[in-house]
């Protein structure tokens, strides 16, 4: 099978399985069944094409041409084939993961649910793999659409205020920021293809450089940066499936995921450097990073807590691209990777919680750990990762991240990091050590309570577990990040 | 401006003023009715001016005339140019069926409306918006 | 045959408008009105097909040579308008079979197809024809017989409606033949090609410059642009479905094309650009009907009404391509005018079809129809999107050249493309709106409510259809679009 049809096919599969689910919505097992087919078919083949990308090859494959000369173009490269990793692969478990989850919870409109789930990663899939700046703003669009029936799902008044919120912050800034600076580029540099080294270099000068990236960075509202994060927080009304996969993984990764891929292929690390377009967002990430973390402390609903630090740890990931040097970019990269697999699985935990104890605050989880050992032991692991403390995955990526900032001379970007590993410490260790050591207070029992679905139990241990792996077994990841920006 | 600039261009004068009268009546008049006057006075300034125009001072209708006598036709006779006058013909027929229109709506928004005055209306409309 | 084909563009909708009056059988008319135009869309294509094979083509009527005589004369410009106009009456007509049905009471339904046709034939004539005065004939054949099809609307208010579109019709009409005849006083001629020739000896006539204020007015009355608007709103949202989806993507268009072709064809781009300032008239006006109308667009609860303001925003953006001056912001203007045509044209068919089975488009009528009727909504849905310049839609493609066109003049015009962005997330807003109660909320009406019946349906999303494909193909539009911005600013003798 040629290459380039699997890139066609990492967009088809997924939407065909849209099809395979709505063929079979009369029948709740079988569906299910298609859609775990499909996210194993889909891995499969961004498996392969890992293996063709691993070895240094850059298969391209061109849609359509809307304008002439800005193809909608499929290409993979090792970034995107990194982003593809993560969001097929965490696809598969949280799909297992959905299936207690929306049972145990008695959702109404499960079928739309999967569909729209099917959708929604098939369009990350065309932000992985775009081929150009174009391409890239046209599936990222389509993410947002996609992904809206997901957060209203409950279609109710809490939900439609939310999706207001959600399809207004991420509609409105990438019209209004990032169309404009896609546009512009294109005026300046009369391409949108992604280049090694970028294509502004030379064309681009002065107080420009720094403003365009600017609207990059903000038009990117999938990236959370302050204060155009309203949208995340607002997104958790959604089942906690979507909040997991798409509002801890693949939405918000699509965005910081553009983010570095724009700084990288766009801008070109040197140039950025050179031109020190990037230091003012810089600190603007430091301080979504900080003031995330403090915001975070102040919420006592758990899923709003995750949100402000998914806020905040989104942050590290455009702060490693802005640094412009290749140690901040492999950080950047595996952060994608190390904050994916830790944030999903804090999810999962409070969605498991959700449904087998129909708790939803921090205070009302005393004592709780006891009757729910494995979930409340995953949300341990998760929390390492997270805070970037071994034996997990999450150690690496900060590890990288600081080195970056020492190499930039940003002394003080270090200290953020700090500070904030310390916040995030504080604001998520609080929940298993409630969990394990406070007693319950009286009279709420947990009587009656035990794990989550057994389903969703599975997935939940999955994903702690590959935090673990992935403290020993970075290389491969490592490996991809360092054909993006050797150092 | 010299007075026999102002006489010699009185066509214009009359044009304008024509045009200024029906102009403000289409504006100032709540009537269906007379706000339709006010339209035909301010289109028939403009065929004043189509038939002023083409008329040549001393000139004759543009027709071949003979000697009287069954000779050949007079050549170097001076006539008015016809095209604005045809053209004008046109747009008064264009008028006309402007006019029947418009006056054909006027019927029906008073049987509907029950009044031509424009306040009535759109009190009447205001009414029944407040009440939906 | 093929020689005689600008003639039958006009001729063939003309003659059968008579017969539609006269037929009894409302379904015979409709069907001759659909046979009608859609062979009113075969002829423009082979003229679009003919001008870019050949160059420009010249039909003299009775033989009379011009510019003595009528010259009808297709160049890439009007040879691409006719395409839109005839198309957007080509889908609708076999839409409107249904949807008049349940709109009109059945005696004037033949009359109905009467003026559609006649309509129809008008916007043609104005498109097509090579002379002044015959602009004005044709006008006001397609604004008479609009003004008839405005009034058949089922709420009474579609009677004012249509009396104030005459009234302000009619004036601007009258602007136009004002300028005209100053005009032909000051060289004697009415061909557009001839005029190109001979205005530039009488530049500096003040005649000359009061000639192109009243076309400009009364253009400008015609083509809605703020604040000459006043007659829009009403008359598209109390007319009949089909009347709206008809006018809003052609007859709006076709005045665009008419300011197009005076003042860059006739008195030629440098007149109008380096001694009448026309692109600093426009630009305000243009970015006031933007924002203000898209802001008006945000507080309406009928959607229709909604629909229409939005309209006369969009004409702003056609305008403002225009006065950038340049042949990119030109190719933006040409653009919109088809792309807002497919649009809009969808947006309000789908809108029929609401009014088709729930009898109104308030939006709180409107709430839960998403899954009542998927279809139309869905449709709307796409539409909306288009409008708001989605990516994969027609809007995009248009949005992308209007932005463009701004940045490439740089300096303070970041400004306009920054405006322009902005009002789009306002386009967001108020079709969001309608999405929002649409699927979100509970539907409150008759239980046994549902789709729209196909023949509504298929033209709908032939539309939506078109939406899309000419949103990931534009290379060919665009190409065409270009093409005929490079005519306009060269001038007509070239």
């Amino acid at each position: 099978m040629s290459i380039e049809l699997l890139l066609a096919l990492s967009l088809a599969v997924p939407a065909a399985g849209t099809l395979l689910i709505l063929l079979l919505r009369e029948n709740p097992n079988a569906r299910e069944a298609a859609s775990l087919v499909t996210a194993g078919a889909l891995f499969a083949i961004v498996l392969r094409i890992y293996g063709v990308v691993s070895s240094g090859e850059r298969p391209e494959l061109v849609l359509a041409e809307p304008i002439r000369g800005i193809p909608i173009a499929l290409e993979a490269e090792p970034l995107g084939v990194l982003f593809a990793l993560i969001a097929s692969f965490l696809w598969i478990v949280t799909t297992m993961y959905s299936i207690g989850y929306m049972r145990g919870h008695h959702e109404k409109n499960q079928t739309r649910f999967y569909v729209f789930f099917a959708f929604a990663i098939a369009s990350v899939m065309g932000v992985a793999f775009a081929g150009n700046l174009f391409t890239l703003f046209v599936f990222y669009e389509i993410l947002s659409l996609t992904t809206f029936p997901l957060v209203t799902h409950a279609g109710t008044d809490a939900a439609r205020r939310a999706g207001r919120v959600y399809l207004g912050i991420l509609f409105g800034t990438s019209i209004a920021f990032q169309l404009l600076a896609i546009v512009w580029t294109y005026a300046v540099a009369g391409t949108l293809d992604f280049q090694a080294g970028g294509i502004l270099d030379g064309r681009l000068a002065g107080i420009a450089v720094p403003v365009l990236l600017g609207l990059f960075v903000f038009g990117i509202g999938k990236a959370a940066v302050m204060p155009f994060h309203r949208w995340l927080p607002a997104a958790m009304v959604a089942p906690t499936p979507v909040s997991a996969l798409l509002h801890a993984v693949a939405v918000v990764k699509a965005g910081v995921f553009s983010v570095l891929k724009i700084s990288v292929y766009v801008f070109g690390i040197d140039f950025l450097a050179g031109a020190g377009a990037s230091v003012w967002l810089m600190w603007a990430a430091a301080a979504t990073i900080i003031l995330g973390s403090l915001v975070a402390f102040t919420k006592d609903n758990l899923k709003a807590r995750l949100a402000y630090s998914t806020v905040s740890q989104l942050s590290y990931v455009v702060l490693g691209a802005m640094l412009a040097n290749s140690w901040g970019v492999i950080g950047s990269g595996l952060h994608i990777l190390m904050h994916a697999f830790g944030k999903i699985t804090l999810f999962f935990c409070a969605g498991a919680i959700m449904v087998a104890a129909h708790k939803s605050e921090v205070s009302q989880l005393k004592g709780l750990g006891r009757t729910m050992p494995v979930t409340f032991g995953a949300f341990f692991i998760g929390t390492l990762s997270i805070v970037g403390l071994p034996p997990t995955g999450g150690s690496w990526s900060k590890w990288f991240l600081g080195v970056g900032s020492l190499e930039a001379g940003q002394v003080g970007l270090m200290a953020v990091l700090m500070v904030s590993s310390l916040l995030s410490l504080a604001y998520l260790m609080e929940i298993p050590l409630k969990g394990f050591f406070h007693k319950p207070d009286e009279p709420p029992h947990h009587e009656g309570i035990h794990e989550g679905p057994k389903w969703s139990l599975v997935a939940i241990v999955t994903t702690a577990v590959a935090c673990l792996a992935l403290f020993l077994y970075p290389e491969p990841f490592y490996r991809l990040m360092t054909m993006v920006a050797g150092p | 401006m010299s007075l026999d600039f102002f006489v010699s261009h009185y066509n214009y004068w009359v044009v304008i003023f024509l045009m200024m009268v029906g102009f403000y009546i289409l504006i100032s008049r709540g009537n269906l009715i007379k706000k339709i006057v006010g339209l035909n006075v301010f289109q028939t300034s403009v065929f004043m001016l189509y038939i002023s125009m083409g008329k040549i001072t001393g000139g004759t209708p543009p027709i071949l005339v003979g000697d009287g006598h069954g000779g050949e036709a007079v050549e170097h006779v001076v006539y008015s140019n016809p095209l604005p006058h045809v053209l004008i013909l046109t747009a008064i027929v264009v008028g006309i069926a402007t006019t029947s229109v418009g006056l054909a709506l006027a019927v029906r928004i008073k049987e509907a409306y029950g009044t031509l005055e424009e306040d009535e209306i759109n009190r009447i409309e205001a009414l029944v918006e407040a009440s939906e | 045959m093929t020689a005689q084909l600008p003639i039958l563009q006009i001729i063939v909708p003309l003659l059968a408008a008579p017969i539609c009056a006269v037929l009894r059988h409302g379904r015979a008319a409709a069907w001759l009105a659909v046979l009608a135009s859609w062979s009113a869309l075969a002829i423009a294509l082979a003229l679009l097909g003919q001008v870019m094979a050949g160059g420009v083509v010249s039909y003299h009527i009775g033989d009379w040579v011009p510019p003595i005589g009528i010259e009808y004369r297709v160049d890439i410009v009007n040879a691409w308008v006719l395409v839109i106009v005839a198309s957007m009456g080509a889908v609708v007509a076999p839409y409107s079979v249904k949807s008049v049905e349940h709109e009109i009471a059945s005696r004037r339904i033949p009359l109905f197809y009467a003026a559609y046709l006649l309509c129809l034939s008008g916007l043609l004539g104005i498109t097509i024809t090579g002379d002044m005065f015959n602009v004005f004939v044709f006008l006001e054949i397609s604004s008479l017989s609009a003004y008839a099809l405005i009034s058949l609307g089922r709420p009474r208010r579609a009677l004012t409606a249509a009396y104030r579109y005459l009234i302000m019709g009619s004036v601007g009409a009258t602007f136009i033949v004002i300028g005209i005849g100053l005009l032909y006083v000051m060289t004697g001629s009415l061909n557009m090609a001839d005029l190109a020739e001979l205005l530039p000896g009488v530049w500096d006539s003040r005649t000359v410059k009061v000639a192109y204020g009243f076309l400009g007015v009364g253009v400008c009355l015609k083509l809605a642009l703020f604040p000459l608007h006043l007659w829009l709103p009403n008359a598209y949202a109390f007319a009949p479905s089909p009347v709206t989806a008809f006018m809003a993507s052609t007859a709006t268009k076709v005045a665009v094309y008419m300011l197009l072709r005076f003042f860059l064809s006739i008195f030629g781009a440098a007149f109008s650009f380096d001694v009448m300032a026309l692109d600093r008239v426009l630009l305000p006006l243009a970015l006031v009907a933007v924002v203000s109308m898209s802001l008006v667009a945000i507080f309406q609860v009928d959607v229709k009404r909604l629909l229409a303001y939005s309209s006369v925003a969009q004409i702003g953006y056609m305008i403002l391509g225009l006065s950038f001056a340049s042949v990119t912001g030109l190719t933006a203007t040409l653009l919109h005018l088809f792309n807002h045509a497919l649009m809009k044209g969808a947006l309000f068919m789908a809108l029929g079809c609401v009014v088709y089975r729930i009898g109104s488009v308030h939006i709180d009528a409107m709430a839960g129809l998403g899954k009542r009727m998927p279809w139309t909504m869905a449709a709307f849905v796409v539409g909306g999107l288009s409008l708001v310049g989605v990516p994969l839609t027609v809007g995009f493609i248009s949005k992308w050249y209007l932005i463009l066109g701004a940045l490439e003049k740089g300096g303070p015009w970041t400004a306009v493309a920054v405006l322009v962005l902005a009002t789009s997330v306002m386009a967001l807003v108020y079709v969001w709106r309608v999405v929002e109660a649409a699927y979100l909320r509970e539907f409150s009406g008759d239980e046994t409510t549902g789709e729209a019946p196909l023949s509504l349906l298929a033209p709908t999303w032939v539309l939506v259809a078109a939406n899309l494909y000419f949103g990931i193909d534009a290379v060919r539009t665009a190409g065409v679009a270009r093409q005929a911005a490079e005519v306009l600013m060269a001038g007509i003798g070239s």
